[in-house]
This record gives structure tokens, C-alpha cells and sequence, in this order.
């Protein structure tokens, strides 16, 4: 999916990147070939209405392409506290204009997206910028959107105890470089959380004190939460039909 | 040295293995060297279920804990994303097994938040008392397997005893006496059925003539005090550096509570208080965890008077499934009207009615992060869609997973029994934990 979308232009890549193929039926792909942009703006193709996009759906609806929507940032002003918020950062950061790459502003939520190396920086800012005060680094995470070149993104959820806001920060990294600065020496609960983000994604924090798996065995092979990991299972028989294993399933997304 | 005990030497320098009771040979074979590492769980009854804790001791001081954890780990995040939103709930509500109502409702209440949607009055005061109960429950759990741990049986009990109860009437209003799978995108599952608010008054009335019974039992108690007090101490600060969240955080005196400071379920509306220690011990804790049960009760009470007759499912049809359910002769809820109209009158409404349970509803593509306070801290749902009808991706942020970190900081430079004291203090789930 095409990564060029300028910031706060809407770009539109061709609908003739529709692999009318690749979506339902087939085994561990319950995912279209649809990308999701990490502002929350999906580009989705085929059959928003019902069914499969392989043909084997009847209605009619099957074949219809969305046009998909580019990555955006929100243009200002964001409403409510987000500007005060977001030029209280600006102010305080020096490096916030060649780090933040966007900023987007959905269902009443801040996201500020950063370039990997700067995770660090950013966590320092908002914990004691006194106008920022993030003091509880809420949650970390990881997502896959196989779409994206940069397709492991590390979410950060941070939240200000002192002004009872919340904000999101989110880096990209590719699998072939998946390094992140670690932000366990701010933000100490970030430990069990970035090892969990390791074990599951393959994100590696760097100056993590133990980086090591925590939930999965310690010689497991993989990252089981990363989109292309198969879940795995066996087909169950129920009174004379075999109900295949739940990724093989037909998915309707 | 015994058979029980082999040892090999290491370049750490030598390590006994203990398999059975010969303890003075392992005493004597170590000689001089007073460091010991001692390996407790993931079997053992008082580690709250299967966690494992590496202690290295020097006599009975605990010079450094690490916690280990995975045991329970079941793949639900992964799982989720191959089924659609509604069954989601079936597995959100098999994390932390002992607040399955609140994972529910953080889930669905994400869910919504994508979907831009409200949920009818009466479903939130229902999600509100049934959160309430839940809560109640959870912490006499809390009560029951922390004074096991701590050699207060009459606590695991009565703790037990009363928290039945409160199954009973989960059960009678949902169905199940755990992993109830009752709240849903868009309300409840079902409304609440004949005489639960009946008996959900009862429940409150046998509260409290039993919850002051914990306070009789345990308050003025040497030893329960002996054992808590000045335990397990962290401070605000370090509750926040490392993220701890709940009455862990309330009980070092930061009135934190989701529900006063990040309103959602129209908790503003119930008048009740966010009961604080200034302690940071286990004691505080207690303490803590005694007055929210009384707190709780206050909400429900609230809640039953809130009752307003309406609608407990969205009446959108193209999210809601059919909540005025009957028992079916399978035994399984139906509803009857619903299967009427379907099968006997309408084929559109037949179709429509397979899509939206086999294939579900699409949910817009974007992600939120909806946090509540569960009985142990801010449960957290970040989730993420792609605009399908299955989840792209949930991560709950567990506050079981995040607070077990604290058990490093509150162990080390303790007792060896106080380290028992310092995990029933943080009171982990290890469902939620590993999920």
C-alpha cells in the first residue's frame, strides 16, 4: 500500500491494486490485502457490504473497491486540550519538528506519531515538562500492520494524573531493523511491557536491562502476535463434519 | 550430602538441588556461603495461583526476588483476532477470571468507542451494578486466598462463603457463575430476568451483616496485624514510577480512581467515596480494599434505584442482536419471538439475522484505548480496527501484569515471609497476568 501520503493531503493510490484473490477461504490469510494506515484511516478494498471478495460471494456486493485513504495528520487547531498540549511538547522539545511525523486527533483521542529513535526523548518530555506531567506510562504495546513497510509499530499509552489526560505515542519499525530505544530507565513500568512487546512482536528495545520473552517459553521460536504467525489448531469433528481450525476458516473481513 | 540433595558445581559455585526434607545436609554442604537460591512456585499455594517467584536469600532476608511468569499464558489477544467483535467478549472474560465483568465491559466499551455508538440507560446501570457486585467479589477473594496465605483460614472461609453469594446473583442475572460473557457491544446480553432485583437487595442486606464480620475478624487482630504492617511498603512515587495502579496506589494515599477522575458509565451520577490509606504497606491495603466493598455496596444500592424499564441492547439492528431471551428446551437462552419472526415471516430478516451472528458488524476502521478501574488498577482496552468485522488487534493492559512488577521493590530487604505477605498484598491474577 502506497506509504506516500503527504501530510495533511489525502492521497488516493489506484483501485487496481485489488488482488481479488488473496482474501477469503484461503488458510492463515483472514486478512485482505487491504492496508490499515496507523492514523486509524483504513484503506480497505472489495466487499464493505457482505461477503467474501474471491467470488464465492453471490450478493453481488462482492467486488466493489473502496478507494483507499492515505495517512493523514489532523491540521490544527485539534480542540479541547490537544493544542495546549501539543505546543506545550512542541515548546519544550527542540527536536519535535524533525521527530513528529504527524499528529491525528480520532474519537476524542491524541496520537502523536514519532520517529523510532526518539521514543525516548519524547517519554522524557512528557513525564517532567511541567505542563505536560505524564507521570504514568499507562500501557505499551505492539501492533503489525502488514500493509506498512515499517510494519511493527510500538503504542504507548501515557497518562497525566496532575491534568487527568491521555495521549498516544507510536513509532514504526520494520522487521529488518527492529530497534527501538528502551524507556525503562524513565519509565521503570515499562519493563514487564516492552518484554512482553519483544516476545510477541520481535520489537527490540534497546538499553532494556533484560530484554528477554516473558510470557512464551524461553526457546520459542517466533513471535506469535505478528499477523503472518498462524494460529495454529486442529479440525474438530462434530457429529460427521470436520469444522476446520479457526484460521481457515471463511472470514468475511 | 544425602540423595536428596546432588550438587554440581557451577562457576557460580556449587548448587544444591533440594528434592525432599534433608535440610541439614543442605545446610552443612553449603558452609560459609549464606546465599541461597530458592525457587517458590509455580506450584505453591501461596503464590496466587501459578506464579513463580526466584528468591535469593542470605538466611531469611530476601537480598533479590524476580518474578516468573507465562504459566497461564493462552493466546487470547491473538485468538480474538480470529473471531468477530461479539465473540470477543467470550474471550476477554477468561482473563482475569476473577473480574470477568469488568473485562467485559472495558472491552465492549472500547468496541463502542469505535463504533461511535451509546449504549441504552438501563444496559450501563446494569453493566454498573454488575461491575459493582463483581468488584465486591474479586476483593473477597482477595480477602480469602490473601489470609490463607497469611495463615488466617476463618478469612478464606468466610471470604468464600460471602463470595458465593455474590455468584449466585451474577449468576441469576447472567447465567454463569463466572466467565458470564454477558455484557456485549451495543448493552447486555439479556435483561436482567424476574426477581433479580430482589435478590440482589438480599445480597446487600447479608453484606452487610458479613463484611463488618471481616473487620470483627481481622482489624484488631495481633498477628493479622503484625503481619501487614509496615509490609510491602511503596510509596506514590514508586507506585507510579512502575506503573502500579488500584488500591496498591490508594493505599499509599493518591486518591486515584478511575471512576471519580475519568468518569465512564455514568459513574459521576452515583454518589460514593474513594476510600484512601496513607500507609503504603500492606496494612493500608486492607484497609483499603475492606471500605471499597462497603463503597461498592453504596453503588449497587444507587444502581437498583437507577433501574429505569427500557431497552438493554442497542436498538440499531445492524449491531444489537435479540435480547429478550427465554430458555430455550436446549437449555440455551432464545428468543422466542425473534426465531418467530425470522423463520415464519421473513426471509430478509432470516438473512440479515445469519450475517449478523455468523459474519457480525463491521466496525469502523481506527483505535481507541478505553480504561477502567477494575479491582486491581486501570484495566486498559487499546484496540484496533481495520474497518472488518474481527478485531485487527486488542491489547489489554492488565493491571494484574503491570502491578506484579512492584513484588521486586516490595520483597527485597524483607523477610522471606514477608514476601508472601508483600504478593497476596498486590493481589494478582495470574489469568490477567499471562492471558
Amino acid at each position: 500500500m502506497s506509504e506516500s501520503g503527504v501530510e495533511g493531503k489525502i492521497t488516493v493510490s489506484p483501485g487496481g491494486e485489488h488482488d481479488p484473490t488473496g482474501a477469503a477461504g484461503t488458510g492463515g490469510t483472514h486478512l485482505t490485502p487491504s492496508a490499515v494506515s496507523p492514523g486509524g484511516l483504513a484503506a480497505r478494498h472489495g466487499s464493505d457490504m457482505f461477503g467474501a471478495a474471491n467470488g464465492s460471494d453471490t450478493t453481488g456486493f462482492g467486488g466493489l473497491v473502496e478507494k483507499p485513504v492515505a495517512k493523514l495528520s489532523t491540521p490544527k487547531p485539534y480542540g479541547g486540550w490537544f493544542d495546549e498540549a501539543t505546543d506545550a511538547l512542541e515548546a519544550a522539545w527542540p527536536g519535535f519538528a524533525d521527530n513528529v511525523l504527524r499528529v491525528v486527533v480520532d474519537r476524542g483521542e491524541l496520537t502523536v506519531y514519532v520517529k523510532p529513535a526518539a521514543v525516548l526523548e519524547i517519554a522524557r518530555v512528557l513525564r517532567d515538562e511541567p505542563n505536560l506531567r505524564f507521570e504514568l506510562l499507562s500501557s505499551v504495546s505492539g501492533v503489525d500492520y502488514p500493509a506498512d513497510d515499517a510494519r511493527l509499530h510500538a503504542v504507548y499509552h501515557f497518562t497525566s494524573l496532575t491534568y487527568r489526560r491521555r495521549l498516544r505515542v507510536e513509532a514504526a519499525v520494520t522487521f529488518e531493523d527492529p530497534h527501538l530505544p528502551s524507556v525503562c530507565s524513565v519509565y521503570p513500568t515499562a519493563d514487564f511491557q516492552e518484554r512482553e512487546a519483544w516476545d510477541m512482536f520481535g520489537i527490540v528495545f534497546d538499553g532494556h536491562p533484560a530484554l528477554t520473552r516473558i510470557l512464551m517459553p524461553d526457546d520459542w521460536d517466533g513471535h506469535p502476535q505478528r499477523k503472518d504467525y498462524p494460529l495454529g489448531g486442529i479440525p474438530v469433528e462434530y457429529k460427521g463434519a470436520s469444522i476446520p481450525p479457526p484460521d481457515e476458516r471463511r472470514s468475511y473481513s | 550430602m544425602s540423595a536428596y540433595t546432588p550438587e554440581r558445581e557451577t562457576t557460580e559455585g556449587t548448587v544444591y538441588t533440594v528434592t525432599g526434607g534433608d535440610w541439614d545436609a543442605v545446610v552443612a554442604g553449603a558452609g560459609d556461603d549464606q546465599r541461597m537460591v530458592v525457587n517458590m512456585g509455580p506450584q505453591h499455594p501461596s503464590t496466587h495461583g501459578v506464579l513463580r517467584l526466584v528468591l535469593e536469600l542470605e538466611g531469611e532476608t530476601v537480598t533479590s526476588a524476580r518474578t516468573v511468569i507465562g504459566y497461564l499464558h493462552t493466546g487470547i489477544e491473538k485468538n480474538m483476532e480470529y473471531r468477530n467483535w461479539t465473540q470477543g467478549v467470550t474471550f476477554v472474560t477468561r482473563m482475569d477470571y476473577l473480574a470477568p465483568i469488568f473485562n467485559e465491559t472495558a472491552y465492549c466499551l472500547a468496541v463502542e468507542k469505535l463504533l461511535g455508538i451509546e449504549v441504552p440507560e438501563r444496559a450501563t446501570t446494569i453493566r454498573v451494578l454488575c461491575m459493582e457486585i463483581n468488584r465486591i467479589a474479586s476483593h473477597l477473594v482477595w480477602l480469602a486466598t490473601g489470609g490463607m496465605e497469611l495463615g488466617a483460614l476463618t478469612a478464606m472461609t468466610n471470604g468464600f462463603r460471602e463470595r458465593e453469594l455474590c455468584l449466585d446473583v451474577l449468576e441469576t442475572i447472567t447465567g454463569l457463575r463466572m466467565n458470564h460473557a454477558y455484557i456485549r457491544p451495543g448493552g447486555v446480553s439479556q435483561d436482567l430476568p424476574p426477581g433479580a432485583v430482589e435478590k440482589v437487595r438480599e445480597l446487600l442486606e447479608t453484606l452487610e451483616e458479613r463484611v463488618p464480620i471481616v473487620d470483627q475478624l481481622l482489624t484488631g487482630q495481633p498477628i493479622w496485624q503484625q503481619r501487614l504492617q509496615d509490609v510491602a511498603y511503596l510509596d506514590v512515587q514508586g507506585c507510579l514510577a512502575l506503573g502500579v495502579t488500584g488500591p496498591i496506589l490508594r493505599s499509599a494515599g493518591l486518591a486515584w480512581d478511575l471512576r471519580k477522575t475519568q468518569p465512564y458509565c455514568g459513574y459521576e451520577n452515583y454518589d460514593f467515596e474513594v476510600p484512601t490509606a496513607t500507609t503504603a504497606d500492606g496494612w493500608g491495603r486492607f484497609q483499603v480494599r475492606v471500605a471499597e466493598m462497603k463503597e461498592s455496596m453504596k453503588i449497587v444500592e444507587q444502581a437498583l434505584d437507577r433501574l429505569q424499564p427500557g431497552p438493554v441492547m442497542i436498538e440499531d439492528k445492524k449491531i444489537g442482536w435479540p435480547a429478550q431471551l427465554a430458555l430455550g428446551s436446549d437449555g440455551m437462552g432464545q428468543s422466542l419471538d425473534h426465531v418467530k419472526k425470522i423463520m415464519g415471516t421473513s426471509m430478509e430478516a432470516l438473512i440479515h439475522h445469519f450475517k449478523l451472528v455468523t459474519e457480525g458488524f463491521r466496525v469502523p476502521a481506527g483505535q481507541v484505548y478505553v480504561p477502567i478501574e477494575s479491582p486491581r488498577g486501570e484495566l486498559g482496552v487499546h484496540a484496533v480496527s481495520d474497518g472488518g468485522t474481527r478485531p485487527f488487534r486488542v491489547h489489554v493492559r492488565e493491571p494484574s501484569f503491570v502491578n506484579l512488577q512492584s513484588a521486586s521493590a516490595m520483597c527485597e530487604g524483607s523477610l522471606i515471609a514477608d514476601a508472601i505477605a508483600a504478593v497476596a498484598s498486590i493481589d494478582p491474577v495470574m489469568g490477567g497476568v499471562d492471558r
